[in-house]
């Protein structure tokens, strides 16, 4: 089954192999029979569905964000749009905040990517043991994920205040000792703040996805490894971890791709700030294309990312081929 | 999840946890559902069976407690303080008390949220637009899958790489855009018993429900689920005369039901949670969905108590739904990971 | 297997019914509004229970006056109501009445939304605040406006030996600063004055650029509205830049203040709090007599305060706009007027009105409101730039609370709001 090496990222090479691995053995570049023409048109009809529903409302959506990219299309005007070639482009790159948001982005992705899968591996491999109470535990773990992220950030908000929750509750564990900071008005701490409830929403998923990986690693190999006398730290780094390689590139581009579009949590809790240090990219984008009402504008910045993503897909993938 | 939990992240979800395919998984997976009818070939049978004997200490147990009340203290802040007047609420924040339901507790807040919001009206939209969403996701989804995947067809490969590609494309990214184009698009109208035609899907139901329903990620779980059923099947049930649809319907999906219910799911959370979408084409007030509320609630005088007393409202379908099914849930998402 | 198979077919079968059902029934809606004597009215009061229920009655009382046209309300919640607006207009299906908040008005009416007013009432009688006016048009009026004014509890300021400011006698620059000075020392309060920075959005430009005209700066040049060079990055704005960082640095002032600043003044985490008229009558239950109401202070310029609140104005594209007029006149009586007021404790628009509202009598709790309304508003630029300068002059006001470089945040909001203009070119009509 050529799918077991396959790596689970969805990326368009794994996808092409997967569909050529699927073909059978004669070749379709022969004539087609009658019950071969007959099957390619049964094909399109099934297919037909979902690849007019996605060019509708992706594929259209996107060209058109990319020619309004080119031109001075206001969200409010008495004016048409008119070409303006590279323009929105050229203030794009010599915008500040431009670059701090792409800065907060990396920022927020390179920390929230290992924590958020390292802390959902260790909840994985918490809830994979059978002890009393496992489903509730589970349940509970997995609660934030099912809570709207408007309501969570509404919800931090209150806790993350001077006087709030959070810094009573550091106060208390350290006797007064030390005085927890202004979490969301300080530059230096409101983006860590942004992590920690991120990954606080967010890791119980990925503990369900880590989960899933450590369900399917057979049971004879921890058996042998118990009669080896092997225990613990051993147990994980030599069945467990290799066990888990298919898992983790799956949840390393999730992951990705989630951080790199940032958007609900900062809208609520902190608009960008204080002083751009949690603007991101997609802020940037809502905020100049509804607030600004500079459509054009704001789909350059929309093409941007579309680029840097693709982009970093492409690294992440040569990467991780590599090392496969 | 975390950041996937954005409104309307339902047409370009870059969820995509359970195609897994872990290496050297597959082969236990596939014959445990081989074996079954139901499709079932979960694993947590086999893990509990060498898991089972591995327990965990009283300080195991209390770690555990010590997580869930991480993860449970801001719901239960939320909730707590639903039952609170305003003004207890504010003078409780910084205290343990926040957590507590003491001093003038009761369900004021919550006959309040149904005088200020149409709540029922909206629940009923948003289970209707998530049940519906789910719906034909799943239908839509499964055929292109199967179609892809069991299917000989020409340029096949192609059009799944350009099905994949789409995941990049953020949803918010293109809703500007979307909104003018929406409105471009005809509508099917039945005026008594006459069909006609008319422009635009702005202030619908179908404008909440039709650009959601295909997606890139929920057709790549179906295909690599889709992948691990033999073909030997398909050709049995041709040589008994069966078309492709009836392989489709009495082969292929009676044996998808962890598939089916991951998609379910992946496709439930974001429909109902949308909450740019339908502020932007949603114009009728008995249109709207749940998400919508919250926005009522803030005006030039906040009622506090009667915001937690929404957001507990709409969260509890969910969560309630998600205990009722919670071993569906986690296992359709776990167990669709050990297909390979 | 064959369970599974009608189960199937069933179910899409209903899901597809159910879409085309829906696509049915939705759609009957559309097409340009104001026909067949039917007319839509959107207001931003979604989840206002009280001012809803007023203007509601004011239409079943019009559709009751008269059988050619009936009025439908449509309300929508406010925080977002300007997206839901902005995305109908760019699809063309507003309505044919529209509520809109005060200083978007210009960019509406330049956008081609609005149609200047044809009514048969005499708007002069109107608080200037209530009108929208671009291009020598008015294009939109209002029932009521809302005034600032600063609370506090009485035995505080006595206790404190802080004066209690008059309408006459606001408190000066240094009074006022002496004020929190002696507040902070006292100790009982981490940050005496609560100015709302939490809350985001128009609240804003509402509440501080009155500030900055206290100073002697502005948004931007008024006399023609093409530059904001000088007004906000001059002298006086920087003056008042350094003055609003000082708060926060002085530690008078949260940069981001509590979630609801009338609680926190309720539960004493605040001695004194910068709030709207809306909040008085919550205030005075809780405080009963111990609330004083004072004006803003005098920074250099006079007081001032902001002016303009929510408005209606009629769309070019409805298909009736004589209908719409003939709403609006009668929608403007005395009466509703008052009735509006009266339900959202708001500053009834005319003096006939005012005079049946309890409490805006002579002398009236209220009263006090109306007089700040009429001496100290100032209306935010009738520029069709003022959504853009809006979002500039929120964000560089939040970047100077956290500490921001004054004059280089500024001129950085200068800057944008000049290339702005510029490539509207000038927002002048053709």
């Amino acid at each position: 089954m050529t799918t077991l090496e396959r790596s689970a990222r969805a990326d368009a090479r794994t996808a092409t192999r997967a569909a050529k691995a699927t073909r059978p053995a004669r070749t379709p570049r022969q004539p087609l029979s009658r019950s071969g023409k007959k099957e390619q048109r049964t094909g399109w009809a099934m297919l037909a569905p979902a690849v007019i529903l996605l060019g509708l409302f992706i594929l259209i959506p996107a060209v058109l964000a990319f020619v309004l990219a080119f031109t001075n299309a206001r969200l409010i005007s008495p004016y048409p749009a008119t070409f303006v070639g590279l323009d929105n482009f050229a203030r794009l790159f010599t915008d500040p905040t431009f670059f701090r948001a792409l800065l907060n982005v990396a920022y927020f992705a390179v920390i929230v990517v290992p924590v958020q899968a390292g802390v959902a591996l260790v909840l994985a491999l918490l809830i994979n043991k059978q002890v009393r109470g496992t489903t509730f535990f589970r349940t509970v773990y997995f609660l934030p994920v099912v809570t709207s992220m408007v309501v969570v950030s509404l919800l931090w908000l209150f806790m993350y205040r001077q006087d709030g929750l959070i810094n009573v509750l550091i106060d208390r564990v350290t006797f007064g000792l030390v005085q927890g900071p202004d979490w969301l008005n300080d530059p230096s701490t409101s983006m860590p703040a942004i992590i920690l409830m991120s990954v606080w929403q967010g890791v119980g998923f990925h503990m369900v996805i880590w989960l899933s990986g450590l369900q399917t690693i057979p049971a004879d190999l921890y058996e042998a490894a118990d009669l080896d006398g092997a225990a613990g730290w051993q147990r994980f780094r030599y069945i467990t971890w290799p066990g888990l390689s298919a898992t983790r590139s799956l949840i390393l581009v999730t992951i990705t791709i989630q951080a790199l579009s940032l958007f609900t949590q900062i809208s609520v809790m902190t608009q960008g700030g204080p002083l751009d240090s949690t603007t991101t990219v997609v802020y940037e984008a809502v905020q100049s294309g509804f607030v600004q009402q500079e459509t054009g504008y704001a789909s350059a910045i929309s093409l941007v990312f579309f680029v840097l993503v693709l982009l970093i897909s492409f690294v992440q993938r040569f990467l991780t081929r590599e090392k496969n | 999840m975390a950041l996937t939990q954005l409104p309307d992240a339902a047409a370009s979800s870059p969820e995509q946890p359970a195609v897994v395919t872990v290496a050297g998984s597959g082969r236990r997976g596939t014959r445990s559902r081989r074996g079954g009818t139901t499709g079932g070939g979960r694993a947590d049978g086999l893990s509990s069976r060498w898991s089972g004997r591995r327990r965990a200490g009283l300080g195991g147990w209390l770690l555990r407690l010590a997580l869930a009340v991480v993860f449970a203290f801001p719901l239960l802040f939320m909730f707590v303080s639903s039952l609170k007047p305003d003004q207890q609420i504010f003078g409780d924040l910084s205290s343990v008390a926040a957590f507590l339901p003491i001093g003038n507790i009761s369900f004021d807040n919550y006959a309040a949220v149904f005088d200020r919001v149409p709540a029922a009206r909206f629940l009923i939209n948003s289970i209707g637009i998530s049940a519906i969403t789910v719906l034909l996701g799943i239908l839509v989804n499964s055929l292109a899958a199967f179609a892809l995947s069991r299917m000989n067809m020409r340029g096949k490969s192609i059009i799944l790489t350009l099905i994949i590609a789409t995941l990049i494309v953020p949803f918010e990214t293109l809703a500007l855009p979307l909104v003018w184009w929406v409105n471009q698009l005809p509508s099917l109208t039945l005026d008594g018993f006459s069909l006609g035609f008319s422009k635009g899907w702005i202030d619908t139901y179908q404008v909440q429900i039709i650009p959601f329903i295909a997606n890139a990620f929920s057709i790549y779980l179906f295909h690599q689920y889709f992948e691990s059923i033999p073909k030997e099947l398909d050709e049995a049930a041709r040589m008994d005369g069966a078309g492709w649809f009836r392989i489709y319907r009495q082969v292929v999906m009676p044996l998808s039901g962890p598939a089916v219910a991951t998609v379910a799911i992946l496709t439930f959370l974001p429909a109902w949670n949308s909450y740019l979408w339908p502020l932007m084409v949603v114009q009728t007030e008995e249109l709207r969905p749940v998400m919508v509320g919250v926005q009522y609630f803030f005006q030039l005088n906040v009622s506090w108590g009667e915001v937690m007393a929404y957001a507990s409202l709409i969260t509890l379908p969910v969560v309630a739904l998600f205990i009722a099914f919670q071993r569906s849930f986690v296992n359709s998402i776990a167990s669709s990971g050990v297909k390979g | 297997m064959r369970h599974a198979k009608k189960r199937l077919i069933v179910a899409s079968v209903l899901a597809a019914s159910l879409v085309a059902s829906l696509a049915g029934c939705a759609s009957a809606g559309t097409g340009t509004d104001g026909k067949n004597g039917e007319l839509t009215l959107w207001t931003h009061n979604g989840g206002n229970t009280e001012e809803l229920a007023a203007v509601q009655a004011v239409v079943d009382k019009y559709n009751a006056s008269q059988d050619k046209t009936t009025v439908k309300v449509q309300a929508f919640p406010q925080s977002s109501y300007n997206d839901s607006v902005v995305a109908a207009a760019a699809s063309g299906k507003l309505p044919c009445i529209v509520d809109i908040d005060g200083p978007n008005v210009p960019n509406w009416a330049w956008a081609k939304y609005l149609t200047p007013l044809d009514l048969s009432v005499d708007l002069d009688e109107n608080l200037p605040s209530t009108l929208g006016k671009w291009n020598g048009d008015t294009y939109s009026v209002g029932y009521y406006d809302v005034a600032l004014a600063l609370f506090a509890r009485t035995s505080v300021l006595e206790k404190a030996g802080i004066r209690v400011a008059t309408i006459d006698e606001p408190w000066t620059k240094d009074e006022f600063d002496a004020a929190l000075k002696a507040l902070k020392a006292d100790g009982t309060w981490d940050k005496p004055l609560d100015l709302g920075t939490a809350d985001v959005g128009e609240w804003y430009p509402y509440a501080y650029s009155p500030l900055l005209q206290s100073f002697g700066g502005d948004l931007i040049n008024r006399d023609d509205m093409q530059s904001a060079d000088g007004a906000l990055n001059g002298k006086k704005a920087l003056e008042w830049a350094e003055w609003m960082q000082s708060l926060v640095t002085d530690g008078y002032v949260a940069p981001k203040s509590g979630a609801d600043a009338a609680l926190d003044l309720e539960n004493n985490v605040s001695a004194i709090m910068l709030g709207g008229s809306w909040a008085a009558g919550k205030l005075s239950t809780a405080l009963g007599d111990d609330l004083s109401v004072l004006p803003l202070p005098d920074l250099g310029e006079g007081v001032k305060i902001g002016g303009g609140s929510w408005q209606w104005g009629v769309t070019s594209g409805c298909a009736d706009p004589e209908a719409a007029m003939d709403y609006l006149s009668f929608s403007l009586s005395p009466e509703n007027i008052a009735d509006v007021a009266k339900a959202t404790a708001t500053i009834p628009a005319t003096d006939a009105a005012a005079a049946l509202v309890p409490g805006f009598e002579e002398g009236g709790d209220l009263a006090l409101f109306r007089e700040f309304s009429k001496q100290f508003a100032e209306l935010r630029p009738e520029t069709p730039a003022y959504p853009f300068i809006s979002s500039e002059f929120t964000k560089a006001t939040q970047d100077i609370l956290n500490g921001g470089d004054p004059q280089a945040t500024l001129d950085k909001a200068v800057k944008a709001i000049d290339g702005n203009i510029k490539s509207n070119g000038g927002y002048t009509q053709k």
